[in-house]
């Protein structure tokens, strides 16, 4: 199986298939497991998992990890799930944005709130600027040497890039809401010292709120907050807004799949399908009437998604479900884990 | 304990007066939620712990009577747009007694 989205629900997907003796390939745009819980909130305690009174969300993805490994999953990490072609067979073919292939008779899409994405900033030619001067990732620093750069943001990376161009660009703004900078407090100080001997150019209660060029970026406009200061106009080559990541359903939205709120419609009377078969939606991704975005609900549709996957793969085969107390764990790695076997005395 | 009454203008510019519970250890943004303000998906993205700006609204009276801003919020307010002086994150504002007749309007959805 193929599973979209590396979150609890994702790797908790893998024990539920292995038990069942199918093997699962994770596919994440993060560079790590884990979802929300590794990325957003990894020191933040969880007390609705059942049995856990307290743990923390890290510790959760760990536990996870381990309880998993003997059924070896795959990873592609780092590589966002980009699009699907079903096979003659109604199998599937899966290729991520670095053109990465995975093949597999079923797919699972647990992809949370989406894959995390560069926040763009509400102005309303941005688009038309994208590659043409805007970028919202900085990918080879070398494009911008020589060059004229606006960088707008406040939070960390937008002055760590600062502080770096500064050393490569003919020249770096820095334009900010705010007076004051929320980084870490040595990126503030060497922001503020560069800004001293001309390095950087700090504009700050000021806000990018339109871009100039015909083609090309040619320059920014800059409103003040300051009234009196009113707008300015900024030559620039390139426009780099840094505003932090936030999630979006992304090119799964483009899959075919019937959207609702935001999320994908799946048939939870029964086994979490989606309304192409073959394809299942479980955890945060999916939506039902009375669907809970919570992570045990997500464990739970895991589960259930891997009975019915089962039978679509072997739909000859008799199968039941069965207890890990009673059958133990068998890894695919050959390991075994069971329960002690009770010693009987008979007393004759 | 009882409820409070809060009015809420939607993304529309439709204003919604609503009956809070001020004891079911509810923040705004689920009172928003609860009656369904804003399209699920657009709010409360993170779930309440003020690692995304979906929430924002703008808070039209009663300032003074809302709790400091936390630094997690105070920073993810300075990563949103459309952010003004009034500017909140409504799920780090607890509903209590103290809020009866509180006005906000919903910040417009960022994308």
């Amino acid at each position: 199986m193929i599973i979209v989205g590396a979150g609890p629900t994702g790797l908790f997907t893998v024990f539920e298939a292995g038990l069942l003796k199918l093997k699962c390939h994770l596919i994440d745009a993060l560079p790590q497991p884990g979802g929300q819980c590794s990325e957003i909130y990894p020191k933040k305690p969880i007390y609705d998992i059942p049995g856990f009174p307290e743990v923390l969300a890290g510790d959760l993805v760990t536990n996870l990890m381990e309880q998993i490994k003997s059924f070896e999953p795959g990873f592609t990490l780092g590589e966002r799930a980009e699009t699907i072609d079903k096979q003659e067979d109604g199998s599937f073919i899966v290729t991520t944005n670095k053109g990465t292939k995975h093949h597999a008779p079923v797919v699972v899409i647990a992809g949370g709130l989406g894959s995390f994405e560069p926040r763009k900033p509400p102005i309303p030619t941005i688009t038309d600027f994208e590659d043409k001067g805007v970028a919202y990732i900085i990918k080879e620093p070398e494009v911008y040497r020589d060059k004229k750069v606006v960088i707008a943001g406040g939070g960390d990376s937008a002055l760590d890039w600062a502080i770096y161009l500064a050393d490569v660009a003919s020249e770096v703004s820095l334009v900010h809401r705010r007076k004051e900078f929320r980084g870490a407090l040595d990126s503030v100080e060497k922001v503020e010292e560069l800004s001293k001997i001309g390095k950087i150019k700090l504009i700050t209660n000021a806000e990018v709120v339109d871009l100039k060029g015909e083609d090309n970026l040619d320059a920014v406009v800059i409103r003040h907050k300051d009234t009196a200061l009113g707008e300015e106009i900024k030559e620039t080559d390139y426009f780099i807004p840094l505003f932090g990541l936030s999630p979006k359903l992304g090119p799964i939205g483009d899959w075919g799949l019937e959207i609702e709120k935001n999320a994908i419609k799946v048939d939870n009377t029964y086994d979490y399908q989606t309304n192409i078969p073959g394809v299942y939606a479980i955890g945060d991704v999916n939506t039902y009437p009375g669907k809970l975005k919570l992570i045990l609900c997500g464990f739970h549709e895991a589960a259930i998604m891997c009975q019915s996957a089962y039978q679509r793969i072997f739909p000859d085969k008799k199968y039941v479900m069965k207890y890990t107390t009673v059958s133990g764990v068998n890894g695919f790695d050959g390991s075994r884990k069971e329960a002690k076997k009770e010693v009987v005395k008979s007393i004759n | 304990m009882s409820d409070i009454k809060i009015t809420i203008i939607d993304r529309e510019g439709e204003a919604h007066t609503v009956d809070a519970p001020t004891d079911m250890n509810m923040n705004l943004m689920e009172v928003v939620r609860s009656y369904e303000l804003a399209p699920e998906g657009t709010i409360g993205i993170c779930g309440g712990m003020a690692m995304c700006a979906s929430c924002q609204c703008y808070v039209l009276n009663l300032e003074h009577m809302l709790p400091e801003q936390s630094f997690e919020e105070e920073d993810m307010l300075d990563q949103a747009f459309f952010v003004e002086d009034n500017s909140r994150l409504s799920c780090q504002i607890p509903i209590t007694e103290d809020l009866d007749g509180l006005e906000v309007k919903l910040a417009p959805e960022s994308t």
